[in-house]
């Protein structure tokens, strides 16, 4: 086992410049937006990236994630190269789902990402079926299946979570609580319990984590992952979050004040708050992040401007 | 040549994929230790133990999902539904999920799921419980949808779709169930988008499937007597259809009647009458004519329900009418 990630410098490190990955481009995917060259319905992942970065790293490689539309992010810290997914959203035959899937449909297998649905609740079934194959091939594997507080009040994700627990399915449930779904503030959707314990009632054992911290994140998706590939059956994770930006591109954010935002953004933002903690000794780890920093204020995407220049799918 | 049900067909079917191929299971409601609601799965769970019959509980949206994550996830799952009406509890996976994540992916996940259960009306179960969902499922681009007659349609077309890597719909019939039919010995595998001619004729051509194949023979039986010979097509797939063996038909007897058990409203009947005026309309002598459901939910009284569905005299009827006899 690795080092507590809180004392391992170089995991901080990662964790930061991995968070900084994901804004930078979701900021890109924002402008190049703006300029007409991505269409149709685009949701961005900014704020929430401690969740995502977070967990994954507390997977294997050859473990599973499925989410939402809202799948840049899980598709980038999957290893997706960020050119294919930049290539995806402006509809190119370079993208990663070959300009068929757009913003919300990215897949990929290899890198065990299973996608990008845009059926609010439609993946949670899903990737309980992707933990019965795990199961059922005998592997050792685990599937994450991340979702909104918003769809967590579909039925199909209690269907599932019957399910899973019955056959102790190896399933984490992360619910990314951002607060809102689309416009209705989570406490306007939400009847009874914190939704941290809404597997209860099925057995299934849930836990609420502070999802701007990166290093919590970790260490709870660590201890929930061993138990889960243990055989401990699913597990339930609510990730309290914040996404700073509109529901999606289209959304002018009539819903709450821009101080809300702000407030959010000074006192917990998931970047900065792992920026003061790593930085704040001066050591050689804090002169590595301005070196991150710096390198993908250059270049955000990690080269995935020159998609512009690839054919479009219909010239094909 | 041996004689059996379409129900043991479809259990050998079944037990025989499994045998082949580790990944095959099945899941739903009443599967292993009821033996099926149907007795579709006699045995099964015997011969292969609670690790690939599955019994689920009450909650289609959830299993038909399961289902179809396993099979994006490398598995051949045969997903029961006890009937299909049931199925439009499942229905936004079924279309979302399984036939569009091929296309969105750009050709990156594949879902081999097979969505079997009976289809379309039994013996007065009523409205809620009585439709045919052919042309449901046959309007999406990304399912197989298939319709089997005889046993050996139902043991031969099974078989293929558990074998073929796209998600396909399985539209059984509970009456034809108990129906026994010669299938030959050993690995019957039909291909997928084939029709069969089931009797041949020179002066109509009458298209069928799953239980209307019955009829519409029942209904060239009565025919004969009066001097005319049908021939009976038994479309077997719905999705892809069969198209050029209807207009090879058709360019022979140049009248066609179209026999479904659904509505006629955007149904296969619509379908396949647009498919020839597409591409067999210099064949046609005579308009041609939909023999299908009443358009109303199924009633429950036995003459009431006798006749809202499609029986060998109204297509009997509709045959005298494009041969203007
Ligand atoms: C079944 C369904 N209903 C409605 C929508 C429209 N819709 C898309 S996203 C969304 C809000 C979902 O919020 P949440 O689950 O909290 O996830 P978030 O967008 O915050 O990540 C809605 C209502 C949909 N895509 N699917």
């Amino acid at each position: 086992m690795a080092a507590a990630p809180a004392d391992d410098p170089a995991v901080l490190v990662d964790f930061y410049r991995t968070m900084l990955l994901v804004r930078r481009f979701e900021e890109k995917v924002g402008q190049m937006y703006g300029m007409g060259l991505i269409g149709g319905f685009c949701h961005l992942y900014i704020g929430q990236e401690a969740v995502v970065v977070g967990m994954d790293a507390a997977i294997r490689t050859d473990d599973a994630v499925i989410t939402s539309y809202r799948c840049h992010a899980h598709a980038l810290v999957r290893g997706v190269p960020p050119a294919a997914i930049m290539a995806e959203l402006t509809g190119r035959g370079a993208g990663v789902s070959k300009g068929k899937g757009g913003s919300m449909h990215m897949f990929d297998i290899e890198r065990g990402f299973y996608g990008g649905h845009g059926i609010v609740g439609a993946q949670v079934p899903l990737g309980a079926g992707i933990a019965f194959a795990q199961k059922y091939q005998r592997r050792d594997n685990v599937t994450l299946v991340f979702f909104g507080e918003g769809a967590a009040n579909q039925g199909q994700v209690y269907e599932t979570f019957n399910m899973a627990s019955l056959w102790k399915l190896p399933v984490i449930f992360v619910i990314e609580n951002n607060q809102y779904a689309m416009g209705t503030a989570v406490r306007r959707a939400k009847a009874g319990t914190e939704l941290c314990h809404r597997g209860e009632a099925f057995g299934i054992h849930g836990v609420q984590v502070d999802g701007m911290d990166v290093v919590a994140v970790h260490e709870a998706s660590r201890g929930l992952v061993a138990r889960v590939r243990d055989g401990e059956g699913p597990m339930l994770v609510e990730m309290q979050t914040y996404r700073y930006r509109g529901h999606s591109m289209s959304d002018p954010v009539k819903y709450r004040t821009r101080d809300e935002v702000q407030k959010v953004r000074e006192r917990q933002d998931p970047i900065e708050q792992l920026r003061a903690r790593v930085a704040g000794g001066g050591t050689i780890a804090g002169a590595e992040l301005k070196v991150h920093a710096l390198v993908l204020q250059k270049n955000p995407g990690g080269g995935c401007g020159s998609s512009r220049a690839e054919p479009s799918t219909m010239r094909r | 040549m041996v004689e059996m049900t379409v129900r043991q067909a479809l259990r050998d079917a079944m037990a025989e994929e499994m045998r082949r191929d580790e990944r095959v299971f099945l899941i739903g409601e009443e599967v292993a230790e009821y033996q099926g609601a149907y007795k579709v799965s006699q045995g099964l769970l015997e011969e292969f133990g609670a690790g690939r019959v599955i019994d689920t509980p009450i909650t289609e949206h959830g299993f038909a999902g399961l289902a179809i994550g396993a099979a994006m996830a490398g598995l051949r799952p045969i997903n029961e539904f006890m009937t299909f009406n049931f199925a439009m509890q499942a229905m936004d996976q079924i279309i979302n999920s399984a036939a569009k994540t091929l296309y969105m992916s750009g050709g990156e996940v594949r879902c081999p799921v097979v969505l079997r259960g009976p289809n379309g009306a039994a013996a007065r179960v009523a409205a809620q419980h009585s439709q045919d969902f052919a042309s449901w499922f046959g309007h999406v681009p990304g399912l197989k949808v298939v319709t089997p007659w005889s046993a050996t349609d139902a043991k031969g077309l099974l078989k293929a779709a558990v074998r073929d890597p796209n998600p396909t719909i399985f539209l059984e019939n509970e009456i034809l169930y108990g129906v026994s039919f010669d299938v030959s010995d050993g690995d019957v595998v039909l291909e997928i988008g084939k029709a069969a001619i089931e009797r041949p004729g020179r002066d109509v051509t009458i298209v069928g499937y799953s239980i209307t194949v019955s009829r519409a023979l029942e209904a060239a039986s009565m025919l004969a007597e009066e001097g005319v010979e049908a021939e009976v097509i038994n479309l077997r797939t719905i999705r892809p259809l069969d198209v050029p063996t209807i207009i090879a038909s058709l360019a022979r007897t140049n009248r066609l009647v179209v026999v479904e058990e659904g509505w006629s409203f955007a149904g296969i009947g619509a379908e396949v009458i647009a498919a020839v005026c597409d591409r067999g309309f210099d064949h046609l002598d005579a308009p041609p004519a939909r023999v299908s459901a009443a358009d109303v939910p199924l009633p429950y009284a036995a003459n009431l329900e006798a006749a809202a569905l499609p029986q060998a005299d109204r297509i009997v009827r509709a045959v005298r009418d494009v041969c203007y006899v």
